[in-house]
């Protein structure tokens, strides 16, 4: 017994060291393999608070772009009214609507924590619980997708980037209905990889992806990228680079989408 | 002892806030990442117990993983380069050891002793954060051009702040 003792105070400072590494190496390896991003700790509102007073601030710097992208978005939607509803008033319809089916409702919000730098890429929205935003919905910019929410507080969401590595969402190419998995290898901000894609399918350089719709997550055909080569690799399925059509480095205003039936949809296919 | 808890306090949440609010913001480049924070480590002093460094790496780790959405890996690199920190010290001392009362900083033990100290110990924590945040050795050079990149970066501010922060002699010497 005395022993023991005396080795467990000769040794102590590596045996803590060892306690504490195997505590703090088991969290990252859960984090990892697991995706556990939806915690919200009690740090994220902290953080939220300190980041929405920068990017107030920061704001001011991108006033001039954000003015162009928005004209630029109205006279898109403005044109998409013309053609939708010109006909009739009658086909003017809100989000209750049942005989029109709404699928998908969108509500703004402004990025007020953003990173491209990390392996784990997170954003931080000012909107949240109070303003309608759940968990796991899609957040997207006019230029394409931008990520999923995870953890949401009463007024602010933190957001999975596509640059995550644990970011993972169905795509296909918009030419012939094919699709694969699109995720992030950590490399470059502007590039991602589209996995999965059949070897015999033709995909070329130039070739818009877009998103599947299959999730429920986001609506089909939301623009992703362009591709930019195309490889085979281990065996039967390309490996294309995808050229992303959203500028990470530039969000400022974004979109988060719920979908009006996912529970219904999610039901079916049993996985809630 | 007080004056002490002080000191080091004031230090970890300066550092904190100037890591989360300043440098988590900057985002230069994917291989420009530099974590400042880890001069909490180096700074504090020789005399402290093997027990509380841990605690304190610990600590420190892991507020920074709760902040940065990376749960355990700033933890364990923090830890890692703790545990090493009495070691490099042996290895470094300079020949008639370490004066008591004095600190690990450039005013007491000049610049080379200094460079020594904070580069092997920031690479090592470099190294493990950005391997384990990889978590893969699939572009091995990739990986260790951004540790060498951000522990130079991060040196360079260490080493800014020995000459801006603590004025030589005086001001906040406990």
């Amino acid at each position: 017994m005395r022993n023991l003792l005396r080795f467990l105070y000769k040794y102590y400072f590596f045996l803590l060291f060892l306690i504490l590494e195997v505590i703090a190496v088991s969290m990252g390896i859960q984090y990892n393999l697991y995706q556990r991003a939806r915690f919200v700790s009690v740090t994220e509102n902290i953080s939220a608070f300190f980041n929405e007073s920068i990017s107030s601030f920061s704001d001011y710097f991108h006033l001039v772009e954000t003015n162009r992208k928005l004209s630029l978005e109205n006279t898109h939607l403005k044109n998409q009214l013309q053609r939708v509803y010109r006909s009739d008033d009658l086909f003017f319809f809100g989000e209750k609507d049942t005989l029109h089916r709404q699928k998908y409702f969108f509500t703004s919000a402004r990025v007020i924590n953003n990173s491209v730098n990390r392996m784990h890429n997170y954003l931080t929205l000012d909107k949240g619980r109070a303003q309608g935003v759940r968990p796991e919905m899609g957040v997207v910019c006019p230029e394409g997708i931008v990520g999923i929410t995870a953890g949401v507080t009463k007024n602010f969401s933190s957001v999975i980037s596509l640059l995550n590595t644990n970011f993972h969402v169905s795509a296909k190419l918009k030419k012939n209905d094919y699709f694969g998995t699109l995720s992030w290898d950590g490399q470059d901000y502007r590039r991602a990889l589209l996995h999965d894609i059949p070897y015999h399918v033709p995909i070329e350089e130039g070739d818009t992806v877009v998103t599947s719709g299959f999730s429920a997550v986001f609506p089909e055909g939301t623009l992703i990228g362009i591709v930019e080569k195309a490889e085979v690799k281990n065996g039967n399925f390309y490996t294309a680079t995808i050229k992303l059509t959203t500028d990470f480095k530039h969000l400022v205003y974004v979109d988060v989408i719920s979908n009006l039936k996912k529970k219904e949809q999610k039901k079916l296919e049993n996985y809630d | 002892m007080i004056n002490h808890l002080f000191r080091y306090t004031l230090l970890f949440i300066i550092l904190v806030l100037v890591q989360i609010l300043i440098l988590d913001n900057l985002q230069i480049s994917s291989f420009v990442v530099p974590f400042l924070y880890v001069l909490f480590i180096l700074m504090l002093p020789f005399e402290i117990p093997g027990w509380l460094l841990l605690l304190m790496a610990f600590f420190t780790g892991f507020v920074m993983d709760l902040f940065e959405h990376t749960y355990g890996i700033h933890t364990s690199a923090t830890l890692l380069m703790a545990w090493f920190r009495p070691g490099v010290l042996k290895l470094i001392a300079p020949q008639d050891g370490y004066v008591p009362n004095s600190e690990p900083m450039i005013r007491d033990y000049g610049f080379s002793w200094f460079m020594k100290y904070s580069v092997i110990l920031v690479f090592l924590h470099h190294a493990i954060l950005f391997y384990f945040e990889v978590f893969t050795f699939h572009h091995f050079f990739t990986t260790l051009f951004r540790v060498f990149i951000s522990s130079f970066f991060t040196i360079f501010l260490i080493v800014l702040s020995q000459f801006s922060v603590y004025k030589p002699k005086g001001l906040g010497r406990g």
